[in-house]
C-alpha cells in the first residue's frame, strides 16, 4: 500500500503542476508522460530465465557486486527480515515494505515492468502473498530458475509434495513457497458444545447449523462471504470450474455448472439468514461486530494465526479455537478443498548479489528461526512445518491437534483450479462483492461472474473455453 | 512603436525559459512520444488506427468513458454554480475579517496534496471510523462497502474533487470580482440594483472568462481522474474503483497487459477530448479577446 500511495501521490503532484502551469495541452501531458515512461527501450527485459539454457545456473547472470541486498516484503513478513538480520549480523539488508501484491493489486508486476524499461532497480528478493506470480514473472525474465544450480536439490525436495507446483513451469522451479494455505474449517469448540452442535462433515450439515444459528443464536456467525478470497474458500472447495488453467495461456471457465450453483445457493441462504457475514475478516467492522461471535469460519490454514490468534484481529483467547477438515458434498470421489494464497518468494534474475540472495531466500523459507518460531502460517518446507506444528501444540492455543488436519488438507486441494496471470480475487471483488453488499444473490450473479472472468482472462492473453 | 530595451526583453525570456524548458521536457516531448506509440505496434511499425479501434473494443473502455462523463457532469456543474455563487456571497460580505477568515478556510483543503486529501476521505466514508458516521448511518450505510457502491462513485469522486479543488477557485474568483471597476458597481447601485441584480447582470457576465478558464482546467484535470479511484480501489481491496476511469484503463493496459500502444491510444484520445473542449470554451467565451 505504501508504495502504491507514494506512486499515486507522485502522479498527482505531476498532474497538478501540469494543469496549473497552463492550458489544456499541458494538462494532457501527465497521461502522455505515464504512457511515454513505459515506452523507453525495454531491451534489458527478458534476458534471463525464459530460455533456461544460457549461462551459469541456467540463466544469464548480471555482473556480481557487493552491497546491500534489497528485499521486498509485506508487513506480515517483516519479522522474517528482522529474524534474518539478527541471525546474520554481518549482512546488510535494504528491506522495502510493500502491499505484498495481496488481493491482486499487481504492484509487483507494475514496478518490475518499469524497472525492465529503465534497466535497473529490481529488488533482489521479493515476497508475494499471491502464488500466481510466476505466470507473468517467468515470461518476463524476472525470476531466476532455482533448480538449475542456484539451490541444491536437497533443499528443494524438502518442500511438501506439490508445494512448488505454482512455482514450476515445464519442470523448472522459479520460486519458493512460503506457506501452504489449504482451506479447513475453524470453529470455536466450547461454543459448539454449549450450543449442542456436532462439527459438520458435509455441507448440508453445515448449512443446517447455519440456519439454526440464525434463528436460535442470532448474531453468531458460521462464516464470512465478504473477502476477495471468498471464491477460493467456498467455490474452489466445491470444485467449481472457475479457474481451470489448461495450458500456458488457456483457461476453461464454467461457473454456471451444478458444482458452482450448489455452493452459491448455500452462501445465499446463509447470507440472507444473517449467519454468514458480508464483512471481510480483515475489516475493523468484523473485529468490532463479530468478536466472540464466530462459531465456525471456513478459511485457509493461516486464519488461525492471522485472524484468531492475532492482536490485530479477533484476539481470541487460548483454549477455544479448533480445526476440522472442510465439509464435503455427497458423491465426491475424493475429498476436496480450496486454497487461499500461500505466499511465494521470488529471486530476481537481475540480482547482482546472487550468493546473498540465495542464502536469504533459503533461510526464510526453510530455517526454523523464522518458519517454525515466528511464521503465522503453515510452512511449505516439510521439516519447518513439523517444527511449526510442534510449536503450535506446545503453545496449547488450539483445543485439538491441528497437525493431522492441516497435513491432510494440504494434500486434498482440488487441482481443477490453477494459477493464472489474472487475479480471481480482483475479479470477484469488483464483480460479485458489490452485488452481495447490495443484497443480490450470488446465484443470480454467476453469469456476470462468468463474463467478467472471460473478459479479464482474454485481456490477459488467455484463450477462454466454456 | 518603440522597441522595448534589450534588457527588459532578455529578462522576460529568462523568466519564460524555465517554464518553456519544463513544458518541452514534460509536456511536448511526451505528447509526441505518446502519439508515436499510439500509431505504431509492439514491433514499432505503423499501425494506422488499429490501436484506437482495438482498445475501444476492450470491455473496460466504454464503461470507463461513461463513468468519467457522469463524474465530469456532476463535478463541473457543482463547480460552476457553487464556486461562482460562493465567491459572490463572499465578495458581498460586509465584515472584512470574517470574509478573510472564510477565504482562508475555503483554501485549506486545497493545500493538502492530492493523495493525502483522498486518504482523509477514506476515513470520512468508512462508517466505523468516520467523524460523520451518524450521518452515514442516517443515510442507511452501515459499512464502507455500502458507501462505495458502484452507483455512488461518480458523486463521491465529485465530492472529493470539489472539496480539494473548489477552495482555490473561490479565491481566484474573489480576486476577479475585485477587478470589476468600482464605478460600474456604483452606477448599478445608484440605478437601484440590489445584490441579486448586480450579480446577475454585472458580476457573472464579467466573470465569464474566468469561469471558462476554470471549466477548461477542471475538465482537463477531471478527464484524467486517477488517484481517487485508484486509492478507493486499494482501500476497498478492489471492490470499487479498479478500471473506473480511462486513465486507469490506460494504466492497466501499460502495466498489466503489457500493451503500451493501447495505453498511448487512450492517452491521445484524452488529449484530443480536452483540446476540443478547451477550443469550444475559448471561442465561445472569446477568451483571447483583448478588452
Amino acid at each position: 500500500m505504501a508504495l502504491a500511495i507514494r506512486a499515486a501521490r507522485a502522479r498527482s503532484r505531476l498532474r497538478q503542476s501540469c494543469t496549473r502551469a497552463a492550458i489544456a495541452i499541458a494538462a494532457a501531458a501527465l497521461v502522455a508522460v505515464s504512457a511515454a515512461a513505459c515506452g523507453s527501450s525495454g531491451s534489458s527485459a527478458g534476458s534471463g530465465g525464459s530460455s533456461g539454457s544460457a549461462g551459469k545456473d541456467g540463466f544469464t547472470q548480471a555482473a556480481q557486486t557487493s552491497g546491500p541486498l534489497t528485499v521486498w516484503v509485506d508487513s506480515t513478513r517483516q519479522p522474517a527480515v528482522q529474524a534474518y538480520e539478527k541471525a546474520h549480523p554481518g549482512v546488510k539488508l535494504n528491506a522495502v515494505l510493500y502491499d505484498g501484491d495481496a488481493n491482486g493489486s499487481n504492484t509487483l508486476q507494475t514496478k518490475v515492468d518499469l524497472y525492465d524499461r529503465t534497466g535497473s532497480g529490481w529488488p533482489d528478493v521479493v515476497f508475494s502473498a499471491e502464488n500466481n506470480e510466476v505466470s507473468w514473472a517467468q515470461p518476463a525474465g524476472f525470476t531466476a530458475p532455482l533448480n538449475k544450480g542456484l539451490i541444491p536439490s536437497s533443499v528443494l525436495s524438502s518442500f511438501a509434495s506439490g508445494a512448488l507446483n505454482p512455482c514450476t513451469v515445464n519442470g523448472t522451479v522459479y520460486c519458493l513457497r512460503n506457506d501452504l494455505a489449504p482451506v479447513v474449517l475453524w470453529y470455536n469448540a466450547p461454543l459448539m458444545k454449549q450450543f449442542g452442535y456436532q462439527v459438520p462433515t458435509t455441507w448440508a450439515q453445515y448449512e443446517q447449523i447455519g440456519e439454526e444459528v440464525a434463528t436460535q443464536h442470532p448474531g453468531y456467525i458460521v462464516g464470512s462471504a465478504g473477502d476477495t478470497f471468498t471464491p477460493e474458500i467456498y467455490l474452489w472447495a466445491s470444485q467449481c470450474q472457475a479457474n481451470d488453467i489448461t495450458g500456458i495461456r488457456a483457461v476453461t471457465v464454467n461457473v454456471t455448472s451444478p458444482n458452482c450453483q450448489r455452493m452459491a445457493a448455500l452462501l445465499d441462504t446463509l447470507v440472507k439468514d444473517g449467519s454468514m457475514t458480508k464483512l471481510s475478516v480483515f475489516s475493523t467492522a468484523f473485529d468490532k461486530d463479530d468478536k466472540g461471535k464466530v462459531l465456525m469460519l471456513p478459511g485457509a490454514a493461516w486464519i488461525g494465526g492471522a485472524v484468531f490468534d492475532s492482536s490485530s484481529g479477533l484476539n481470541t483467547p487460548k483454549g477455544q479455537i479448533a480445526v476440522a477438515p472442510i465439509p464435503q458434498w455427497p458423491g465426491s470421489a475424493t475429498p476436496a478443498t480450496g486454497n487461499v494464497g500461500g505466499g511465494t518468494w521470488l529471486l530476481s534474475a537481475h540480482s547482482a548479489h546472487l550468493t546473498e540472495a540465495v542464502d536469504f531466500i533459503t533461510w526464510v523459507t526453510t530455517n526454523n528461526g523464522y518458519q517454525a518460531d515466528l511464521a503465522p502460517g503453515f510452512p511449505a518446507s516439510a521439516p519447518a512445518a513439523a517444527a511449526w506444528l510442534a510449536n503450535q501444540a506446545k503453545s496449547g492455543y488450539y483445543v485439538n491437534d491441528i497437525t493431522p488436519v492441516l497435513q491432510q488438507a494440504a494434500g486434498q486441494v482440488w487441482q481443477g483450479w490453477g494459477y493464472g496471470k489474472f487475479s480471481q480475487e480482483a475479479i470477484w471483488a469488483a464483480t460479485v462483492t458489490p452485488g452481495i453488499t447490495a443484497g443480490k444473490s450470488i446465484a443470480s450473479m454467476l453469469p456476470d461472474w462468468q463474463t467478467a472472468i472471460t473478459n479479464y482472462a482474454t485481456a490477459a492473453g488467455y484463450q477462454v473455453s466454456h | 512603436m518603440r522597441r522595448a530595451p534589450w534588457r527588459a526583453v532578455g529578462a522576460g525570456h529568462a523568466f519564460v525559459a524555465g517554464y518553456v524548458i519544463l513544458l518541452v521536457a514534460f509536456g511536448v516531448i511526451p505528447v509526441v512520444y505518446a502519439i508515436y506509440f499510439a500509431f505504431t505496434n509492439a514491433g514499432n511499425t505503423f499501425a494506422g488506427l488499429s490501436n484506437f479501434t482495438q482498445s475501444a473494443q476492450d470491455f473496460r473502455y466504454v464503461p470507463a468513458f461513461e463513468h468519467i462523463g457522469a463524474y465530469l457532469l456532476i463535478w463541473l456543474a457543482a463547480l460552476v454554480v457553487l464556486v461562482t455563487s460562493l465567491a459572490i456571497v463572499l465578495h458581498q460580505m460586509s465584515v472584512r475579517r470574517l470574509s478573510t477568515l472564510v477565504r482562508f478556510l475555503y483554501y485549506v483543503p486545497g493545500a493538502l496534496a492530492g493523495a493525502a486529501s483522498v486518504l482523509v476521505w477514506l476515513f470520512m466514508l468508512d462508517p466505523t471510523v468516520s467523524p460523520a458516521a451518524s450521518l452515514l448511518h442516517l443515510l442507511g450505510y452501515g459499512t464502507f462497502g455500502d458507501v462505495i457502491q458502484p452507483g455512488h462513485l461518480a458523486i463521491l469522486f465529485a465530492m472529493i474533487a470539489f472539496w480539494t479543488g473548489a477552495g482555490g477557485w473561490i479565491v481566484v474568483m474573489y480576486g476577479a470580482l475585485n477587478n470589476i471597476p468600482h464605478d460600474i458597481m456604483e452606477a448599478a447601485r445608484i440605478d437601484g440594483a440590489g445584490a441579486w441584480r448586480i450579480a446577475r447582470y454585472i458580476q457573472i457576465p464579467m466573470l465569464r472568462k474566468w469561469i471558462a478558464y476554470m471549466v477548461i482546467l477542471a475538465f482537463a484535470t477531471g478527464a484524467q481522474l486517477f488517484v481517487e479511484p485508484e486509492l478507493i480501489s486499494e482501500a476497498s481491496l478492489g471492490v470499487a474503483g479498479r478500471d473506473y476511469s480511462p486513465n486507469q484503463v490506460a494504466y492497466d493496459f501499460a502495466f498489466q497487459n503489457n500493451n503500451v500502444n493501447y495505453a498511448a491510444a487512450i492517452s491521445v484520445e484524452l488529449l484530443v477530448i480536452s483540446l476540443v473542449v478547451a477550443a469550444v470554451f475559448v471561442t465561445r467565451s472569446r477568451f483571447f479577446d483583448a478588452s
